[in-house]
This record gives C-alpha cells, sequence and structure tokens, in this order.
C-alpha cells in the first residue's frame, strides 16, 4: 500500500504533470530508498550554514515548474566547495525562470548509474538499468526488465551490460555494492507497481554507486495525464 | 470458452458460397474441405441456389445435423447477422474470414462482434484472416490447395497476426520437413488473441513447440502473453515484426494493430526465457530444435567435423550469437584417440571443434559423439556430417542418433539437404534429431536451445 504521504505528493503534483524534484526524492525516502542530505531554501545564510556541516562539496539545483530538464538550463552546479561560490550560484540560480528554492545537496562521489521505469503499452510497468549520467541515450547501455523484478533479475541485468566490469569493479578498482543496489531496485519496483495507473516514467539518474552506498542524486517522475493532469 | 469445436471439428459450415464466382473465398474453403478432409462441410448462402449439383443452405439453420464450426466469408456488414444465426443454431465456434472490420477503420462493428460472442460464450478466430489450417483434418485458408506447400502432420502449433507471414512459413517448414499440428491465422484477434492460443496448445497433446508470428501487442496483452507463457510446460518461440522505424508504419497501416517498442518486447522475452528468432530462417530452426529438444542448454557446444572447414565456420557462428565451444577433458581425448582408427590417429585435431577428417569413418565418428557426450563440460553435440567421403555410410544418421539417446545430451546435425542424402537425414530426424541444412542452421538451433533455457 501506498503510503498518505506518497498519495499527497501524487496529488499535489498532477496539475503539473510531473513531480518536483524535492518531492519525488520524498517519495524515493518514503519507500525506504537513500537520498542524499540536503536542505531546501532561499536563505544563503541557511545554505552556507549546510555547506560548512557537510565537510565536503555540495550541489546547488534550482526548483522549478517550468524547468523539467535541468541541465539544458544550466540549473545544476556541482562541486561547491566555498561559500563564495555558493553565494554566487545561488543568486544565478534565483533568477532562473520560475526558480521556487534552491535544493542545496551533499555532493556523492561513485559511478552514476540509471534506474528507470516505463510504463509500456504492451507490457505494463517495465525497469530499466544501465550506466547513468547525461549522455545515457549516447551509449545506450542498458537492461530492461518487466516488473516487479526478483532479485536474480538485477544481476541478469548487469551480467547484459557492455559495461559490467565497470559495475562490478576493475583494474583496482572497487566496484558497485551488489547487495545494496538489489535492495534498491527491487525495492524500487515494488515502488513501480504501486504507481502503475500514475506514471508514465520515472528517471532515477545519476543513482550514484559506491561500495558502501547507492544514492539517489536526481529523480524525475513523469505523471499519467490519460487521467487529467 | 471451449474451443476444442473450433480446432477439432467433425461438421463445418462454409458460409458466403458463390452460385457465380469459383474463386470467391468461401467457395475455395468449400471444395477443398469437401472433397479433400475429413470434415464433413455443408455448403450456405442466404440466396441458396446450386453449386456443383449440390444445393446451398440458406442458412447455418436449415442444415439437420449439428455443426461445430462455420467459416464466415461474407461482406463484413453482413457478418452480425451470420453470426447470430450460428449463435442461435448452436454452432460452437467461427472462423470469421471477413475483412472490413477494425483494419479498415470499423471499430464498432469489430465491437459488435466481441459482445455477440462473449454473451453467448462464441470463441471466434478473426476477422480478416485465413483461419485455421489443421493437417489432414481441416483447412480454411481460402487458398487454392494445389498453390500451397503444406506441412505434414507434426507438432509444431504456429500462430500468425499475418495469414501472408502464415503460409510463407508453412511453406518454409514443408521444405525443411518440419511438421505442424494446427497452423492459425488471427488475424484482427478481436476474440481469440495469442493468450488463448497459448492456453490452446499448452493442454493440446499434439503439441510440443509453440510458435508465434507477432507484429504488436493491444494494451497489456503482452504483460497477460507472458504470465501464460512462463507457467507453460512446452516451448514457446516468438518472431517479432516491426523492429524498425519503416517496419512500424507498415504494421500500423497492415492489422489495425500499434506495434511497440521493440527493446521493451525483445528483452521480456529474454526474462522470462520465450526463445525470440530474429529471422524467419530462425524461426524455422527455432521450431526444430526445440520440436526435438524441450529441455533448454546453458551452450556448451562440442562440435565433431569431418573437414576442418566446416568447425571453424561452426566456431565463427558460435561467437556470433554467444554459444561456447569450451575445452574438452584431456581424459576425453584419450579415449577418443584409443579407440580411433589406427589410419587417422596422426592426422585427427581432438581439440573442440574435433576435426575427423574426411578419411574418418562412421565407427570414429560415433565414438567421438559418444565421449564427447559424456564430457561434463559440453552439453550439446554439433554433428557437421558432410556424406562426401568415402568412410561415411548411409547409416551414420541412424548410428548417431542411438548415441544421442544413450547419452541423453541434444545433438544436432548438419547434412545438405539434397535428395541424394535422404537416408542420413530420415536417420536422424525419424529418430527426433533434428536436422539443419547448413553450418549456420545447426548453430541456430544451439541457439534456440539456450534461448529457451529455464529461467
Amino acid at each position: 500500500m501506498l503510503k498518505k504521504d506518497s498519495k499527497k505528493i501524487l496529488e499535489k503534483s498532477k496539475s503539473l504533470g510531473w513531480v518536483l524534484e524535492p518531492d519525488a526524492k520524498a517519495l524515493m525516502k518514503l519507500q525506504g530508498l537513500d537520498i542524499p542530505d540536503f536542505i531546501l531554501t532561499n536563505s544563503f545564510e541557511a545554505a552556507d550554514l549546510f555547506l560548512k556541516a557537510c565537510d565536503g562539496p555540495v550541489v546547488a539545483k534550482a526548483v522549478s515548474k517550468k524547468i523539467l530538464h535541468k541541465t539544458e538550463h544550466n540549473a545544476v552546479v556541482t562541486g561547491i566547495f566555498s561559500s563564495d561560490h555558493l553565494k554566487i550560484e545561488m543568486a544565478r540560480l534565483q533568477k532562473l525562470d520560475g526558480c521556487e528554492n534552491i535544493l542545496v545537496e551533499k555532493m556523492v562521489k561513485g559511478l552514476e548509474i540509471i534506474i528507470g521505469a516505463k510504463n509500456d503499452f504492451q507490457f505494463g510497468p517495465v525497469i530499466v538499468f544501465g550506466i547513468g549520467g547525461t549522455s545515457v541515450e549516447i551509449y545506450n547501455d542498458t537492461a530492461i526488465r518487466m516488473a516487479p523484478i526478483k532479485p536474480g533479475d538485477v544481476f541478469s541485468m548487469k551480467e547484459s551490460l557492455k559495461a559490467r566490469q565497470i559495475i562490478t569493479g576493475y583494474r583496482g578498482k572497487a566496484g558497485v555494492n551488489m547487495e545494496i543496489l538489489t535492495h534498491l531496485m527491487v525495492n524500487f519496483s515494488n515502488l513501480i507497481m504501486e504507481l502503475e495507473n500514475d506514471i508514465e516514467s520515472v528517471d532515477l539518474n545519476p543513482v550514484i554507486c559506491t561500495k558502501d552506498r547507492c544514492v539517489i542524486a536526481d529523480a524525475r517522475i513523469i505523471l499519467n495525464c490519460n487521467e487529467g493532469c | 470458452m471451449d474451443l476444442k469445436y473450433l480446432f477439432k471439428p467433425s461438421t463445418m459450415a462454409v458460409v458466403g458460397v458463390s452460385t457465380s464466382q469459383d474463386n470467391h473465398p468461401a467457395n475455395v474453403i468449400y471444395n477443398k474441405n469437401h472433397l479433400r478432409y475429413s470434415v464433413k462441410t455443408f455448403p450456405v448462402n442466404p440466396k441458396g441456389g446450386i453449386l456443383n449439383r449440390e444445393t446451398l443452405y440458406p442458412s447455418v439453420g436449415h442444415i439437420q445435423e449439428d455443426i461445430d464450426m462455420a467459416v464466415i466469408a461474407v461482406r463484413a456488414e453482413y457478418v452480425p447477422k451470420v453470426v447470430e444465426q450460428c449463435i442461435k443454431k448452436g454452432v460452437k465456434g467461427a472462423v470469421i474470414v471477413s475483412g472490413g472490420f477494425a483494419e479498415a477503420g470499423n471499430l464498432k462493428l469489430q465491437q459488435r462482434l466481441v459482445d455477440m460472442a462473449k454473451e453467448a460464450s462464441f470463441p471466434f478466430v478473426g476477422p480478416n484472416c485465413l483461419g485455421i489450417y489443421a493437417p489432414d483434418h481441416v483447412d480454411t485458408f481460402f487458398l487454392p490447395g494445389e498453390r500451397i506447400i503444406s506441412p505434414d502432420k507434426g507438432n509444431v502449433g504456429f500462430v500468425s497476426q499475418s495469414g501472408g507471414v502464415l503460409v510463407d512459413q508453412m511453406v518454409k517448414f514443408a521444405g525443411q520437413g518440419i511438421g505442424i499440428s494446427l497452423a492459425v491465422s488471427i488475424g484482427n484477434k478481436a476474440c481469440i488473441k495469442e493468450t488463448d492460443m497459448l492456453d490452446w496448445f499448452d493442454q493440446d497433446l499434439e503439441t510440443k513447440v509453440i510458435a508465434f508470428y507477432i507484429e504488436g501487442f493491444e494494451k497489456g496483452e503482452g504483460r497477460k502473453f507472458i504470465e501464460r507463457a512462463e507457467h507453460c510446460s512446452k516451448p514457446v518461440v516468438v518472431f517479432k515484426a516491426g523492429k524498425s522505424k519503416k517496419g512500424i508504419e507498415a504494421v500500423s497501416s497492415h492489422t489495425a494493430s500499434l506495434a511497440g517498442d521493440y527493446r521493451v518486447f525483445s528483452e521480456i522475452m529474454k526474462q522470462y526465457c520465450v526463445a525470440e528468432a530474429d529471422s524467419e530462417y530462425e524461426l524455422t530452426s527455432f521450431c526444430e530444435a526445440l520440436s526435438c529438444y524441450p529441455k533448454g542448454i546453458k551452450g556448451n557446444v562440442g562440435i565433431i567435423s569431418l573437414s576442418g572447414g566446416h568447425g571453424v565456420i561452426a566456431a565463427d557462428a558460435c561467437e556470433l550469437y554467444g554459444i561456447s565451444i569450451p575445452e574438452i577433458e584431456k581424459e576425453t581425448m584419450n579415449t577418443i584417440m584409443d579407440k580411433l582408427s589406427p589410419e587417422i590417429r596422426n592426422i585427427v585435431s581432438l581439440a573442440n571443434p574435433l576435426d575427423l577428417t574426411g578419411s574418418s569413418v562412421d565407427s570414429d565418428i560415433v565414438t567421438s559423439a559418444r565421449h564427447l557426450s559424456r564430457d561434463t563440460n559440453i552439453d550439446c553435440i554439433l554433428a557437421l556430417l558432410i556424406p562426401y567421403s568415402p568412410g561415411v555410410s548411409a547409416d551414420i544418421g541412424a548410428k548417431l542418433s542411438q548415441v544421442a539417446r544413450n547419452e541423453g545430451k541434444p545433438m544436432i546435425a548438419y547434412v545438405p539437404n539434397e535428395d541424394k542424402y535422404k537416408i542420413i537425414i530420415e536417420g536422424f530426424e525419424l529418430n527426433n534429431i533434428p536436422v539443419a541444412s547448413s553450418v549456420e542452421g545447426a548453430v541456430m538451433m544451439a541457439k534456440a536451445l539456450m534461448r529457451c533455457r529455464p529461467c
């Protein structure tokens, strides 16, 4: 059963047709999935306190109902270490079209993967998994399975990728923690089954994976508009 | 819905038989069944009349006997009335050959048929289809018998959205000696869909492998198909059209169907071990291989050839399809070497693929197949038999079949498809060992077994 708070998020996003990043991530967190520490604010002072507490770089993003694809609008800034840098970028982001808030998050480093879902016309919900980032369409190294998926499916999806060695680790580099990744994907697929009637597609891209964690660094949910958005 | 009477009718009415047009679909269907098949056939035309000294019945209701199935080949607008008469008469199902429904934009007319059929539990195939062909029993294809090459009775159940592809595929099956239990062209699939056919063939004792030509599923129908296929006790083969953009355009103007995203289709078939054939040739090979071996393999083949070249060609094809050719145990090699004819011991190569050379004789091939089958690294044997060398006898097919049956590992043979070598081919095929007519075809058969391995 979908949690009450999850339903509320979907309800309030309906008129927009898609779910804003902070809300989409809140939905993932309610499902028990890992998201980065964050602060949603318009105050530079609050953001600066967050940066100082982070002990490392942060990412700042504009939250706007008019910006669905943030990269194309220069609405994402990664690797912010200093207060000065944060101040300049916050001011710039706040001027972007429709910007309501700034999402400041602790930056996580690791392998970027994509975990997605699509409500397919013929087969219903399907799960997509592959190498992530902003060039996913170029590499198109992905595997697709019908949801709900089982742990064994995650293994076979990984095995079917050209880049499987990057995920398992090569040339002395640590790979992705498959146990955590499997847990994330199975859990995500269960959520998708619950959302079957509400969604058209979901991108968790990138999900940043290390040997200890798999963190959803960005999430986009496109709602099914046939039911009136 | 009970489909028994529809697919295995004892009595059949053909509605729409014309007194003036000899080539009318209904006439072709009536004539061939009436003259050549065991099903008892009755001609119907609302206007009555006489055809070839036989009286036409004005409606199915006028036929005295019980009717199991009706073939309806009248103009689209008259079809609902004929269906109504069939239901009233107690006919147990229909093949609606007529076009002019969803594929021509007449969705409402088609929906009317669906509603009538649902209410009366009256199953029908079509509309806009060729219908059914069961060798030696019934044939509703409106193609004159002398124009088509029909496969013999066998164990492949074949379902196609396209009638043209179905007939063409049947010619290919016949050419490869593959027999069918039942072929069904489902056309617009308004009532009987792929899922219904999967259920039918799953319980049909005459069918061992179920093959589909699919252009697209309706909303959610793909998931239903997969849910059935997952629990099906027999291997399922699919061949998908509408993969390319151009193909998709062709599909939407062909049968009123939406072609879906091909990658989703293909990946899900793999996920549930439905063997997807990549071409019509593969479809033929897959059906032949899986009708002999329903179990599936991991894909570690041992290759026996009588010429180095054939071994290399097979190895290349294996690599292309992701089939491995593992090294065989030292012990296996030693055992084989000890038993080979002394004359060839110095010229053979016993590393996989094995080259027994053109100087080998039957016993060398049989010994190699036997011990290769016992090697734990190997789960399938490819026997590439070029029957040109003098040491190979006409009995080699039958002899190797015995080895395969004794050892219990799938064996696939390649023998050139020529009349001269028929006795070798039959030696295999009559013993349920599949024979390909090319080296690549033999590798495709191994691919079929690999795609259908238990998940």
